[in-house]
């Protein structure tokens, strides 16, 4: 069985700025498992612009953003094995995979990097009832539809869920001369940048339906008619409320899952709250010389971040296969008051540069303070303006800071209201 | 004399924008700073968005080709654009940057490519 440095799953953003990244810290032998035919991952179908104003300081499309990073990983002779599968991941870190050319292959990792990405939630996760006619997709999958393979998926359209997929591929459709009737989002405010509703709904007169859901799905062949009703604050559907709209689609952006089976058949910790691996401030896993980046490890909403976060693991993992990296515990970032959670969840006494929490908070607040506190104590705290659940929130902890801990602490978030 | 609501898009405050259209004079109020009140006074003058989409390609790896304007494009003229979208297809190979399209619906600006698109090689 051959021997590898570094394996990465998953050629996306993540995938692809973690090898570059490994292989610019010094590794030389790593590979890149893909199972789509070329690299690059979702942005390829993310043909909107708006990509990379952190990383370029320009807006690109999605498919120009990925290529930046697949022409770096051509430059750099990273092998980058496309239309391959993983099959299985074990605990002692061989890769069992297979493709047309290879068959299936057995190697050895010393060190493995997660970026397998996220998948959508399905109408199987939301309860829909119906007789299962075609014409309900996944807004992802309709996107793949649309812009990868040139097909129309119908001619009305219902969007459930104000997402920004969702929003997306409101004015694409719209574009490719669908009619899109509404966009139906069961919480009381937009989880999709302003931006979004301005210039995807806005734009083209499509009605934006807050605090409803659909409660049925009409039709037995084909998508006949959805139907909307308004939510109670428990998010049940209140009688008398119902919009029948006649449509032969539906598409749903009802939130993605990080994508995480292989981790768990090796037997790495997953968080109940973001469902991405827990990590520590090295982006390592429970599992040592595991490392997870980009949707896998969390939901992101800017690509920026997962290339960024890709980039660390990299460069983690490349210290790792030099030098070893602490295997200590670690001290536990938790997350409280309006946080929903915190990313790394483990500190490390070796932190001896400055570590970048990721969080999101639970409803939009106008202002809002943001503290550390450790033994009680407030060790750092600011104030922020106009936050909203559907931005990832960013604070970075300064290595004089982190030094002064000694255990647990906590990230809290308290809403100052107007 | 004309008022019309939006809300800005610049930042995440997200001012609600009243924009008091009277000929070529415009007044925006509701704004919280200056950048607000350029983005209210170009939206109700001459609203331009950024156009993306994709052309069907001839003897590609991959079926479409996606594109992008390469400046903002009038608002009024995106669905003229699309029809000569939807009619025009290229040939393998493209290079991220090439013109698709050039001077769309003499609008002045060009469609390239967002993408490369290699030669089916495995045709035979």
């Amino acid at each position: 069985m051959n021997t590898i440095d570094c394996l990465v799953i998953g050629g996306g953003s993540a995938g692809l700025a973690a090898a570059i990244s490994a292989k610019e810290n010094g590794i030389d032998q790593i590979l890149v498992l893909e199972k789509e035919s070329e690299a690059g991952g979702i942005l390829q179908q993310c043909i909107h612009n708006g990509f990379g104003l952190h990383t370029f300081k320009e807006e690109l499309a999605g498919p120009e953003y990925a290529h930046r990073y697949i022409v770096k990983a051509n430059e750099l002779h990273i092998d980058v094995r496309v239309e391959t599968t993983v099959l299985s991941v074990s605990e002692d870190k061989v890769v069992r995979y297979s493709n047309a050319k290879e068959g299936i292959v057995s190697v050895k990792a010393k060190s493995i990097i997660l970026a397998t990405g996220c998948r959508e939630r399905t109408a199987g996760n939301i309860l829909m009832p119906s007789k299962r006619p075609t014409g309900v997709w996944t807004a992802g999958t309709a996107q793949k539809y649309v812009n990868i393979d040139g097909y129309m998926v119908g001619k009305r359209v219902l969007i459930l869920g104000s997402g920004d997929i969702g929003l997306i591929m409101a004015r694409r459709m719209t574009l490719e001369g669908a009619k899109v009737e509404a966009v139906a989002e069961i919480m009381p405010y937009s989880n999709g940048l302003t931006r979004n509703i301005v210039q995807c709904l806005h734009d083209y007169d499509i009605p934006l339906y807050l605090s409803h859901t659909v409660i049925s799905v009409e039709g037995k062949e084909r998508v006949e008619a959805v139907v909307l009703a308004e939510v109670d604050e428990y998010k049940q559907p209140i009688k008398g409320t119902e919009k029948r709209f006649e449509v032969d689609t539906l598409l749903l952006s009802v939130g993605l899952i990080p994508e995480n089976t292989m981790a768990e058949d090796m037997g790495v910790e997953l968080s109940p709250i973001t469902k991405g691996a827990i990590i520590d401030h090295q982006y390592q896993c429970s599992v040592e010389g595991v490392f997870a980046c980009g949707n896998a490890l969390l939901v992101h909403d800017v690509v920026d971040y997962v290339s960024e976060q890709g980039a660390l693991a990299g460069k983690f993992a490349a210290k790792y296969l030099k030098e070893g990296l602490t295997q200590e515990k670690g001290m536990p970032i938790l997350a409280q008051g309006e946080a929903s959670f915190v990313v790394p969840q483990l500190l490390k006494t070796t932190a001896d540069e400055s570590v970048k929490l990721y969080y999101r908070i639970k409803q939009p607040m106008k202002k809002a303070k943001v503290m550390i506190k450790h033994q009680g104590e407030i060790v750092f705290e600011q104030v922020k303006n106009h936050l909203v659940p559907a931005e990832m929130e960013q604070l970075v902890l300064k290595p004089e800071l982190i030094a002064k801990l000694s255990d647990e602490c906590v990230l809290e978030v308290i809403n100052l209201g107007n | 004399m004309e008022t019309k609501e939006m809300i800005c898009i610049v930042c995440p405050v997200g001012c609600r924008l009243k924009v008091d259209v009277d000929g070529s004079k415009v007044e925006v109020s509701g704004n919280k700073c200056m950048r607000g009140k350029v983005y209210g006074t170009q939206e109700v003058l001459e609203p331009k968005r950024m156009l993306t989409s994709t052309v069907k390609v001839v003897g590609g790896n991959v079926p479409r080709c996606s594109i992008i304007s390469r400046n903002p494009v009038p608002k009024g003229k995106i669905f003229d654009m699309m029809n000569v979208i939807r009619n025009t297809q290229v040939s393998a190979p493209v290079s991220v940057g090439d013109v698709i399209i050039s001077n769309i619906c003499d609008s002045g600006v060009d469609m390239v490519a967002t993408r490369s698109v290699d030669v089916d090689d495995r045709r035979t």
